[in-house]
């Protein structure tokens, strides 16, 4: 008996020493951003970039737009990094966030099989390509996950005027995942899909897909960044977050945004 | 299969050329996962004999409650750890989400239910011997835990394995309760995931393999430890 408190009393010294080193105090925020901008490798480019005149450490959490600003809604973050833009405004006009700035832009992409079963390649534009697939009842995979390119593929087809997708069980699906995993079952099931323009370049498993159609017009992809309220959540560490996106938002910030590139081309613009 | 060549091989250059980051992850997917089989086996194992020794109101119902929970699903308690170390959830104060506490907190709940209800199968056989010799000596029902628990030990060495292998595998809870944050909070399972969302797939397999190796080496080692001792003590 005695053998084994020992053994329990000499673990818990143990554990006290290794969670107490654990997290380390150095001053750090926490980013809620999209999978779209992780995906690509745009932290690990700019975050050193930042860390270097600064010496705040960033803390990605990537997950999709709605899920971000669930997270950023409950205080679970200290800094929101989304595209969506309506979800931003409504989020600061709801109180939850102060102020919400155009961070950089680049577009969404109709990417498909190289065969281009419902020949979207010569679509004057978006929607016309969204009516052709429907019409040819083409295989097409949706986020479905509430992320912001989930969002933006629902304006679509509500301005090509094609409702009720959820009971066109043969030809449209949801993944309910991130866009990688949502592209690594598109080019298996030669499905067609939207996607944002980074994540698709730098995307490794594109087999026999391609981009088939770009409107640049109409489907521009706005990043936005948005600083918490402060009097709504007191504990989060305002003074590192509008450190990172006022440097994100200098001249030397925007310009190294404009310099990251993924195989020699350019993935995101700014104003 | 090319992917996996090119995965075996890419595996095999990481690990020659001790890639940094590499080493990283899988040095925190060691710590994580040990400490929480530690404190989950502390807590497990007590638990599972107590069940064995004592008698008492609502003990079949604890025993099919921790047998029901051997199989939870770690999204769920990555969800529920999550809820509750949020900011705005009870233990928000705390400040503990997204950090490797809370990883250790998720995957301790995940392992806890399997060690003990492992180990009170193995406690109750071996109870089930020594009861009368027990009951004959007067021993103390505490004292008896102990006993038991001392008996059993390398039946408990492979039931800490299999909690270990457990939560050194899955991603569902600490992808959500860690946030797989670079450097601070990605681990093995998490970084695998996230190379397969980049299309990755080369790289995310050799990450696999690793995986597999490292659970491999872990427990060639207890079998070896294992065997040593039963010798030792025949």
């Amino acid at each position: 008996m005695k053998r084994y408190l020992y053994f329990v009393f000499g673990i818990s010294v143990l554990l006290y020493f290794v969670f107490t080193n654990i997290d380390d105090e150095q001053d750090h925020i926490i980013l809620q951003a999209t999978t779209s901008t992780d995906n690509s490798g745009f932290f690990s480019y700019i975050l050193p970039l930042f860390e270097q005149d600064t010496s705040i450490r960033v803390d990605v959490v990537a997950v999709g737009t709605g899920q971000a600003i669930k997270n950023a809604k409950n205080g679970d973050g200290d800094l929101l990094l989304v595209h969506e833009k309506e979800l931003e405004e409504q989020f600061v006009a709801d109180g939850y966030g102060s102020k919400r700035f155009d961070l950089m832009f680049n577009d969404f992409i109709l990417v498909g099989p190289v065969d281009d079963p419902a020949n979207v390649r010569d679509a004057d534009n978006i929607y016309k390509a969204f009516e052709k697939i429907h019409q040819k009842r083409a295989k097409f995979l949706s986020r479905g996950d509430n992320s912001g390119t989930h969002i933006k593929e629902l304006k679509i087809w509500n301005e090509a005027e094609i409702y009720n997708l959820s009971i066109e069980q043969e030809w449209y699906f949801e993944s309910g995942s991130g866009m990688g995993a949502t592209l690594n079952m598109a080019v298996q099931n030669s499905a067609y899909t939207l996607c944002d323009r980074s994540t698709w370049i730098s995307f490794k498993n594109k087999s026999n897909h391609t981009i088939l159609l770009a409107d640049t017009k109409n489907l521009i992809n706005n990043y936005g960044i948005v600083l918490l309220n402060e009097d709504k959540y007191p504990k989060l560490n305002h003074s590192g977050a509008r450190k990172l996106s006022e440097w994100l938002l200098s001249k030397k910030g925007q310009s190294a945004i404009e310099g990251f590139k993924v195989n020699n081309q350019q993935m995101f613009f700014t104003q | 299969m090319q992917s996996f060549t090119e995965a075996f091989n890419l595996a095999s250059t990481l690990l020659l050329e001790g890639n940094k980051e590499l080493l990283e992850i899988v040095f925190l997917s060691l710590k994580i996962s040990t400490l929480s089989t530690v404190i989950g086996c502390m807590i497990g194992f007590p638990l599972g004999a107590i069940i064995v020794v004592y008698r008492f109101p609502g003990r079949r119902f604890t025993i099919l409650m921790i047998n029901t929970l051997m199989g939870l699903p770690p999204v769920v308690v990555g969800l529920g750890v999550y809820l509750l170390l949020s900011n705005a959830g009870p233990m928000g104060n705390f400040k503990l989400l997204y950090t490797q506490i809370a990883m250790i907190i998720a995957q301790t709940i995940l392992i806890t239910p399997i060690v003990a209800a492992l180990s009170r199968q193995v406690v109750e056989s071996l109870y089930e011997e020594y009861e009368e010799l027990f009951n004959s000596l007067l021993i103390t029902k505490a004292s008896a835990i102990f006993a038991l628990l001392w008996d059993a030990r390398y039946s408990l060495l492979t039931i800490g394995l299999a909690g270990f292998g457990r939560a050194i595998s899955e991603v569902g809870a600490v992808m959500i309760v860690g946030g797989n944050i670079a450097h601070v909070t990605r681990v093995m399972t998490t970084a695998i995931a996230s190379e397969t969302a980049k299309g990755d797939l080369a790289l995310a397999l050799a990450l696999g393999m690793i995986l597999i190796s490292i659970t491999f080496l872990v427990n060639g080692c207890a079998m070896w430890l294992r065997a040593s001792k039963y010798f030792s003590n025949e």
